[in-house]
Order: structure tokens, then C-alpha cells, then sequence
């Protein structure tokens, strides 16, 4: 097993409040973790901090990425380094086309790693196979991102990117939030066409309703900044049952 | 005697007496000896205001005597050289099909422009021509918009060229007409241009405006004033793109008048000049006309650009509206100012205006100044006006995608700017703004 992602005794402060205190996970090729817990135990900080986004210190611990150092590279080097975080809440952005958007964005990271730029026709017929596979209709892609999108509609064009991009990592933030069952299951059928073993994910949930769609191989529960249990997938079924208080009171 | 010193004191704020280079650039002016005089008078009026400063309310934000000084003297015709050079710059605005008439150095340049084979109902003078022989009809027009600006006044002193175009009633203009203001010379100096374009009933066209820099123009100074009458029934396109040089002054003024029924949309996007100042005043003079005024400041450095409307709605049932965006970086001064008049008997009025500014560093200022002045009581007007930086969450959003910082601030940027430029009809001159504003993107690194 070929560790992809290292996180080790990470400390993050946000404007002088300690989120994680010591979090530590190792995640390989061709696995797919799920990190579960209460609200403000520090999940979305976790995914956000991988990112790259902006407002979080780094106290201590570091962040290896194929064994290198996660947390010197600016947001949009991770992503060309196969770091792909799905937000929970994707954002809108009028004025920008979907294709436009999606055209940068994927040549950016192309040119990033010293490979040539994608030739409008193959990126054409690569959007409009990957779109048809996720029943996205064109006229989504001829909107402005995410304008006007329903929410299964978001998260969907997120699954988009991440089938286009093909990074090695995917970060899935409360993908099931704001998704009714239908939407739900094209959303997760979606990510699991993108298993593979070169590839790894982590499922960020409240939920063990996802993770019937997604199926983990690992089972993380946060609590309070760390990572207070680790197990296999019937880990998610024992949090279904009893909750989540038995992992504060140990923390 | 108390008073007449603080008059002179109040002058020599001017800095250089621009009254030596009237009376030295006099004999070169052209025009009949009607002209001379309505030049003289013209002359005298910007000489007692002397140029506009801050505490005249209409030019709080432009200080002219701060910011520019003093006017250049006027600038030589152009040489061969300076045609030359000022043909090779043309590339930069070339408009595929379009009607090229060029004034290089405030000169009409035949060599670099169109004038065989008018289209039926187009015709084309330069108004040194008109000013030279005399046509009775157009002197009444010509020289005298509104001298009570100072800057008005100047040009109208001045003014040495410029094309005076007409087109009959019902003639459906195809080809763009596109001016070109070209400076050429390679010494500071001033041009002075007034061009006009009479639209006939029911008549419709397309007009284009370029002021570009020759390679190695320095600093100068563009003085134009636009005269524009739109007939009942009539449309026009009006776009006008400032990519002048990083040193240059652009102090141009519009005058519009719309007939009845008569459509005028115009968009204006400043990314040039070091200076620049455009005031226009729209007025409706026939009912249920419409009027689009759309306009993009983007600015770096130290530039300073302000964008100054009057829309005069005299009648009933016209509808205005105006989106203005701008783009301000480092210390760049951007200014907005946008007043609506509604007058008693406009009833049925629909004005709308909305400016928004985007700042993209902690030095860079914005001033929208909006004003509604409404007089009628059945009328729908509105006006907003908000300032501020790029979205963080936006910009997040597009790095966590690969896009490099300056990508995704270019992507949002287009975005923003997107809305007025998507106001322009034709796609070839949408394209020519947002290669433009390409430019200055990619100017930024």
C-alpha cells in the first residue's frame, strides 16, 4: 500500500480557537475513507484545510501528499497535484460559463503539470461523454456556474469536475446535504464510477445514509479535533445506533 | 481692485497661459471669418473660467488644474513619418468590414481612410472642410454645443478637425463607421477634434470611436467633443473604446439628442490614458424613446478615469437605463457620475442606472456619484450604486479548481465587466471591448 495522504498531528487555529488538536489519518491508493462526527468536530476543517483555503493556521503537524509538503503549495498547486476537494456548498458565479469555467480550469492544471492544453474539440466531446454519464443536460453547461442550479444539480456538476479533472484525491464535504434520495443515489453512482486503484477518497458525512451508497473501506469519527476511532464499515452502523455522544464524553 | 486681484490670482492657478497658445495656433485654425469671431468668443469664455478644478461640483472628482495643468500646445499636422506610424498602430482596433475614417494628431488622415463609395444616404465631410467653405446650416450647430463648460469652450476654440457625417432619412447604414483618434507625433501636444453625425427619420447605423497611441506617443492630449442628433424613428449604436497611452489626457465631451421613437445605445470602456474625462448629456426631445448608456472603467497604477452623464428627460414615455462598471487597481481613481433629470412634463419616465465598483487594492478609489432630479409624479426611476472587493469565496473556489491567483481574479473580473459589455449588439465590436479589457488583464501579469 502506497500511502497518498498523510496527516499527522495536525493543529489548526482559526482566528485564535484551536478546530483540531493533534488530527492524525493516513489514507492509501485505492481507498475510500469516510470521516464521520458531530456538528463542529472539526470535519470541515479538515477537508478545508487540505484544500488550501485561506484563514486557517497551521499550527503544527504537516500534511504530506505523496510525500510532499501539502501545506507550502498554494490551492491551485494541490489541485493540479490530483488534491480535489466537492464542496458542500458549491458557489455561484454569475458571468463565468460552465464551459468556460470548466476549460480554464482543466488547462490550468494540465499546463501546471507540463502537459499540453486540451484542443476544443476533445474537450468538447470529453465534457459532453463525462455530463451524459451524470444525466447532466447541456444546457446546464452553457449556464454561468452553478447559477440558478438546484442543489442535486450542484453537487452533480462537482461530480462533473472530478471526473473531468481525474485527481488522484477526492474530498467529498457533506456531499448528502441538501439532497433528496434520488439525487442522492445519481450523486454517489456518480463517485463510484470514479473508484479506482490509483485513486482514493474521503467521504466527509454526518450520515451513515451516504456511506450505503458510497461503501467505505475505513470508518473515521471525529470528535473535538482528533480522530477518536477508526474501523471498518460496521463502525458506521454502531454510530447509527448509538450516536455519537459515547465518542465526546472520550474525547 | 480687490476683486479684479483675486481674479488674477485665481487665473494664474492655471499655470500656463493657455491664452499665448490661442494666439499663437490662431492662424492655423481653420474656418471663415464667422468662425474666427464664434472661436474668439468661445476662447474668452474658457479663459474667464480657466480649467475646471474641484470645487465646481461637476468636476469634484477631476481637477483638471491638479491633474493636468496646463493644455499643450497644438500639435503640428502630422508628418509622413507620423502617418506611418500611426497606420501600423491601426491593428489594434481594426473592425472587419467597418468604415475607417482616421485623424492622426486631431488631422484627418485621407491616406488611412475611407471615403469612396458612400453607401446610399451616407455623407461624409471633415469639418475643416465645413468650417472652411462655409455651410450656413451646420455653423449654427457646430461651433457652439454649450460653451459654459470650460472644456467645451476650449475645443470649440480650437477644434482644427473632426468628420461631419450624414445619413438620409430611411438610409440602413450596414458598415460600422469607425473614427480613429490616433496620436502619431512623438513631441507632447494638444488635438483638438469635433466630429458630428446627423441621423435621419427612420435611418439607422453603427458608429465606433478609437483612441489609440502610435508606438512612442507620449504625453498628449486628446480634446474631443461629439455632436450627435438621432431623427424620430432612428437608431444608433454608439461604442467607444479609450486605449490610449499610460501618459496621455483624453477630455472628450458628447452632445445627443434624441428624436421620437429614435433607439441610442452606447457603451464606452475606458482601459487607457493616464487622464480621462468623458461627459455626456443625452436629452430626449421626442416621445417613447430609449436610451441604453453602458460603460467599463478599467484602471491601473495611477490612472484616473471619470465617467460624467446627464440623461435629460424633457417628455413623456422614454425609458434610460445605464449600468457602469469599474475595475480599479493599485492607486487607480475611477469616477462615476450619473445624473437623471425628469422634467415636470415627463410623465410615464422609466430611468433606471446601477454602478458597481470593484476594488481590487486597499489604495484604489471609486466615487459613484448618482443623482436623481425628478419633477414629474407618475414616473419609475431607480439608481444603485455599490462598491467593493472580489469575493473571497469565489476566488477560493476557482484556485481549489487550478486556477493560478491572477487567473481566477481575471475570470471574476471579465464577469463583472460582462454585464455592460454584453450590452453591445453587434458581436464583432462585443469581441473588439473584450479584447480590450483582455489587454488590460493580461497587462497586469
Amino acid at each position: 500500500m502506497t500511502a497518498l495522504l498523510q496527516v499527522k498531528d495536525l493543529q489548526v487555529r482559526v482566528e485564535e480557537r484551536e478546530i483540531l488538536h493533534g488530527l492524525s489519518l493516513t489514507v492509501n491508493k485505492g481507498e475510500v475513507h469516510a470521516i464521520m462526527g458531530p456538528n463542529g468536530s472539526g470535519k470541515s476543517t479538515l477537508s478545508h484545510v487540505i484544500a488550501g483555503k485561506p484563514g486557517y493556521e497551521v499550527t503544527g503537524g504537516e500534511i504530506l501528499f505523496n510525500g510532499e509538503d501539502l501545506l507550502a503549495m498554494a490551492p491551485d498547486q494541490r489541485s493540479a497535484k490530483g488534491v480535489f476537494l466537492a464542496f458542500q456548498y458549491p458557489v455561484e458565479i454569475p458571468g463565468v460559463a460552465t464551459m468556460t469555467f470548466l476549460r480554464t480550469a482543466l488547462n490550468a492544471q494540465r499546463k501546471a503539470r507540463g502537459e499540453s492544453e486540451f484542443s476544443t474539440p476533445d474537450f468538447l466531446k470529453k465534457v459532453r461523454s463525462v455530463a451524459a454519464s451524470l444525466n447532466i443536460p447541456q444546457d446546464m453547461l452553457r449556464r454561468g456556474v452553478n447559477v440558478g442550479f438546484s442543489g442535486g444539480e450542484k453537487k452533480r456538476n462537482e461530480i462533473l469536475q472530478m471526473a473531468l479533472f481525474e485527481p488522484s484525491l477526492c474530498i467529498l464535504d457533506e456531499m448528502d446535504s441538501g439532497l433528496d434520495i434520488d439525487a442522492l443515489r445519481v450523486a454517489a453512482d456518480g463517485v463510484n464510477a470514479l473508484r479506482s486503484p490509483d485513486r482514493a477518497m474521503v467521504v466527509i458525512t454526518h450520515y451513515q445514509r451516504l456511506l450505503n451508497y458510497i461503501v467505505p473501506d475505513v470508518v473515521h469519527v471525529m470528535s473535538k479535533g482528533r480522530v477518536v476511532k477508526s474501523g471498518g464499515k460496521e463502525l458506521a452502523l454502531e454510530l447509527e445506533a448509538s450516536g455519537y455522544a459515547q465518542f465526546e464524553d472520550a474525547a | 481692485m480687490n476683486v479684479a486681484l483675486t481674479r488674477a490670482e485665481a487665473k494664474s492657478e492655471t499655470g500656463h497661459a493657455p491664452s499665448d497658445a490661442f494666439a499663437v495656433a490662431r492662424a492655423r485654425l481653420p474656418g471663415t471669418a464667422e468662425v474666427a469671431a464664434a472661436r474668439q468668443q468661445a476662447f474668452d469664455a474658457y479663459q474667464r473660467a480657466g480649467l475646471p478644478h474641484r470645487r465646481m461640483e461637476d468636476w469634484k472628482y477631476t481637477d483638471l488644474r491638479m491633474l493636468m495643468r496646463e493644455v499643450l500646445p497644438l500639435a503640428a499636422a502630422p508628418d509622413a513619418t507620423a502617418l506611418a506610424r500611426a497606420g501600423a498602430a491601426l491593428k489594434l482596433h481594426a473592425i472587419e468590414g467597418a468604415r475607417r475614417l482616421v485623424l492622426v494628431d486631431g488631422v484627418f488622415a485621407p491616406t488611412l481612410s475611407e471615403l469612396a463609395d458612400p453607401e446610399q444616404g451616407l455623407g461624409i465631410r471633415t469639418l475643416r472642410e465645413v468650417l472652411e467653405t462655409g455651410d450656413a446650416a451646420l455653423h449654427v450647430q457646430l461651433p457652439v454645443p454649450d460653451n459654459s463648460d470650460a472644456m467645451v469652450a476650449l475645443n470649440s476654440a480650437m477644434m482644427t478637425d473632426g468628420l461631419v457625417i450624414e445619413v438620409a432619412d430611411g438610409a440602413a447604414l450596414t458598415r460600422p463607421l469607425h473614427v480613429v483618434h490616433i496620436a502619431g507625433g512623438a513631441t507632447p501636444a494638444a488635438m483638438f477634434t469635433r466630429s458630428m453625425l446627423r441621423l435621419g427619420d427612420a435611418a439607422s447605423a453603427t458608429l465606433v470611436e478609437s483612441y489609440i497611441a502610435a508606438e512612442g506617443a507620449k504625453a498628449y492630449q486628446v480634446h474631443d467633443s461629439l455632436l450627435l442628433g438621432i431623427g424620430d424613428g432612428a437608431r444608433l449604436d454608439h461604442v467607444r473604446l479609450v486605449e490610449d497611452g499610460r501618459e496621455a489626457f483624453n477630455i472628450s465631451s458628447s452632445v445627443v439628442r434624441l428624436g421620437a421613437k429614435a433607439h441610442f445605445n452606447t457603451f464606452g470602456m475606458t482601459s487607457g490614458s493616464h487622464v480621462s474625462r468623458y461627459q455626456a448629456v443625452i436629452a430626449f426631445a421626442g416621445e417613447d424613446s430609449r436610451v441604453e448608456t453602458n460603460g467599463v472603467n478599467l484602471l491601473n497604477g495611477r490612472q484616473h478615469a471619470d465617467s460624467t452623464l446627464f440623461l435629460d428627460h424633457a417628455v413623456p414615455n422614454c425609458a434610460s437605463r445605464e449600468i457602469f462598471r469599474a475595475v480599479v487597481d493599485d492607486r487607480g481613481h475611477s469616477v462615476f457620475q450619473g445624473r437623471i433629470i425628469v422634467r415636470p412634463k415627463a410623465q410615464k419616465t422609466d430611468a433606471k442606472m446601477m454602478t458597481r465598483a470593484l476594488l481590487l487594492s486597499d489604495e484604489a478609489e471609486a466615487d459613484n456619484k448618482p443623482e436623481l432630479e425628478i419633477f414629474a409624479d407618475d414616473v419609475t426611476c431607480g439608481h444603485g450604486a455599490t462598491t467593493g472587493a472580489l469575493d473571497d469565496s469565489l476566488l477560493f473556489y476557482l484556485r481549489a479548481r487550478g486556477l493560478s491567483e491572477k487567473q481566477a481574479q481575471a475570470l471574476l473580473i471579465q464577469a463583472f465587466v460582462g454585464e455592460a459589455i454584453e450590452q453591445i449588439a453587434s458581436d464583432a465590436l462585443r469581441e473588439l471591448a473584450i479584447s480590450a479589457a483582455e489587454r488590460w488583464l493580461a497587462a497586469r501579469g
